[in-house]
């Protein structure tokens, strides 16, 4: 079975976040990782080759750095990495980087896609169902459980109303949520093994973003606090302040 | 707390290569992930936590320098003191344990061992299926290991020990102990499977340091074992005192990783602690201590890459070990008093990290040759002269 993931980049959680020129962050100071849900995804990739057997390539859009991801995730088990470099990798639009991945998905030609439910920079959870579409290929987001048989699957979403299933045909793109999988180290040994598997750059092939940041503020300071007072005599004072100054009682 | 944050002041991580960074990331995401989480309750409890020897094993902590046809990593002795600084920034027994199944165990068989020896036991320890301790120090001979009295006599076509082993990390949950022992010309190792009559192990109890470590007395009673038990290419001191220069090499790496934590905990906590309106990292006292430590711990990162160098250079002399063991571990028993001290109350008490890499460093400045001995075996290499007698 092929098999592909897709992960972003991202900052590390830690990253002091401060704006630069009035439209993105300073990145100057920032570390990347693997964002938190392609992680789950790259290990279900791996769960599945394990189970079916096949190739698991991971496909990325970004700077020639983020070869240090993917070859975390080659230590971690998958077969060969793929970066798409784009200059503008961090300010393209939702759109334009589905258009891309779907352009190198369509060569790769995978039975199986996974990328994380959203990345956790943007948050926009837009790129999975927009790839299958242009594909025109099955797809169910918010994975929590997956299970593949001949040419067709069955996966558990968590929504609010409660846990839906749904039976799909492949090929299919699948959103991995939190609960799917416990992603695992990478060992010492995938580690060297890693070095030589191979990791290809080829050039992005994404049309203009037609979206735009044509502002970016950071959040107001959390305002400071306020005690009213201690004990049980402070509770008419509390009342009063949680219904007429906050207002949420 | 916040996210662990090392000092890098002289911005090392540009001195390591892509898979170095990978291998210290993966080790510090294991450490601070699964590790940390229950060491307090561990170290409280005086328990190693051993249901995670398999994790470790599938990591590849256990011997990650020796080759890949035995199982293990093949990496380099960076990567290796890199190992041994994340996994003691979770706590010096852990690193403990690592030392003495790699350096101490699995090195020497390596290094001196049959072919079938290697084989064997190899894949085995590296696997974690098999746990081994080292058994060098006695009751009566700790610095002097020369005096041992442990005793390989042959009887046939067997060797039979008899004698006593103490500070043995491992001993009670081993399943195979590397023993030291007096033959009638020189001094020899022999691989003692744990099972093996006339072997016992009692853990010593009532330890205040390595709480989080088993240290164990080893028993040989008539202990009867094949000639092909004995290590083949090991004879006098130099072979066991070889084994203890690779593992002084990852605790000099070790004990940086717990100066980082400290160091980290220190700058967290007194950054937020409010005394006297004022956050206590603006006072001069505090300010004056960081700039010591950071100062010390630099350094010691500095001399510990260096030796790393030379190491895989094949350059490295047990000279220079003693160097980094003795001043890294100083470095980083002087970083963990001092955090304490600006923990105040918070230092004795096990929410924080420093009182027990406190506690457990007075060990590590102790074990694998005290912070005196490397003291003379420098003045030794300095002035040709022996001061030992």
């Amino acid at each position: 079975m092929k098999i592909v993931a897709c992960i972003k980049r991202v900052p590390t959680t830690d990253a002091q976040t401060r704006v630069a020129g009035g439209t993105a962050l300073d990145s100057g100071s920032f570390q990347y990782m693997t964002s938190f849900y392609d992680e789950i995804a790259v290990e279900e990739a791996i769960r599945t080759r394990e189970a079916h057997e096949g190739e698991v390539t991971v496909v990325t859009i970004g700077p020639s750095e983020a070869s240090k991801e993917l070859r975390e995730c080659i230590a971690k088990g998958a077969d060969r990495g793929v970066i798409l470099t784009d200059a503008d990798w961090s300010g393209r639009d939702c759109l334009s980087t589905a258009r891309a991945l779907a352009a190198q998905l369509e060569e790769l030609a995978p039975q199986i896609v996974f990328m994380g439910k959203v990345a956790t920079d943007r948050d926009n959870a837009a790129v999975g169902p927009m790839v299958a579409t242009m594909l025109g290929w099955s797809c169910v987001t918010n994975v929590v459980d997956l299970e593949l048989s001949d040419g067709a699957g069955k996966a558990k979403r968590e929504t609010e109303h409660g846990i839906e299933t749904h039976e799909f045909t492949l090929p299919a793109v699948i959103t991995c949520d939190k609960g799917l999988n416990e992603p695992r180290y990478a060992g010492l040994k995938g580690i060297m093994a890693a070095k030589k598997k191979p990791l290809d750059e080829l050039a992005c092939a994404a049309p203009e973003s037609q979206v735009t940041v044509c502002e970016l503020t950071l959040p107001a300071p959390r305002a400071e606090g306020r005690i009213v007072g201690e004990g049980v005599e402070a509770v008419p004072a509390l009342i009063d302040a949680l219904r007429n100054e906050a207002q949420v009682l | 707390m916040g996210p662990f944050r090392p000092l890098d002041f002289l911005e090392l991580e540009e001195e390591l290569s892509e898979d170095q960074r990978m291998v210290r990331d993966a080790i510090r995401a294991w450490v601070s992930e699964r590790f940390l989480p229950g060491i307090a309750d561990h170290f409280e409890a005086g328990e190693f936590p051993l249901d995670q020897v398999g994790e470790l094993a599938e990591l590849g902590v256990f011997g990650p320098s020796l080759p890949e046809r035995y199982g293990c990593a093949g990496l380099d002795d960076v990567s290796y003191g890199l190992i041994c600084q994340e996994l003691e920034r979770g706590d010096s027994g852990l690193r403990s344990f690592c030392s003495v199944q790699g350096s101490l165990v699995m090195w020497p068989i390596h290094a001196f061992g049959s072919e079938e020896q290697k084989e064997y036991w190899l894949p085995r320890l590296a696997a974690g299926e098999a746990i081994g301790c080292f058994g060098l120090t006695e009751p009566d001979h700790g610095s002097n290991p020369g005096g041992m009295q442990t005793r390989a006599v042959r009887d046939g076509d067997e060797w039979v020990l008899d004698g006593r082993k103490m500070w043995i990390t491992n001993g009670t949950c081993c399943h195979l102990a590397l023993v030291w022992a007096r033959c009638e010309d020189t001094i020899r190792g022999f691989l003692v499977p744990a099972q093996t009559p006339g072997f016992s192990a009692p853990e010593q109890k009532h330890k205040w340091s390595l709480r989080a470590s088993t240290t164990s007395e080893l028993v040989l009673e008539g202990v009867r074992l094949p000639a092909d038990a004995m290590l083949p290419d090991a004879r006098g001191l130099k072979g066991p005192l070889s084994c203890l220069t690779q593992a002084r090499y990852g605790i000099a790496w070790g004990a940086i990783g717990a100066a980082l934590a400290c160091f980290d905990e220190a700058l967290q906590y007194s950054r937020e602690r409010i005394v006297f309106d004022r956050p206590l990292a603006g006072f001069q006292l505090a300010q004056q201590k960081f700039a010591h430590m950071a100062t010390r711990i630099t350094l010691a990162q500095l001399a510990a890459l260096r030796v790393g160098r030379l190491k895989q250079a094949g350059k490295m002399t047990p000279a220079q070990v003693s160097l980094i063991k003795r001043n890294n571990v100083e470095m980083a028993l002087e970083t963990a008093r001092t955090v304490r001290d600006m923990l105040g109350a918070n230092g004795i008490s096990l929410e924080y990290q420093t009182g027990r890499h406190m506690c457990n460093l007075e060990s590590v400045f102790t074990y694998e040759g005290t912070h005196d001995i490397h003291t003379l075996a420098l003045g030794h290499e300095l002035t040709g002269i022996s001061a030992y007698r």
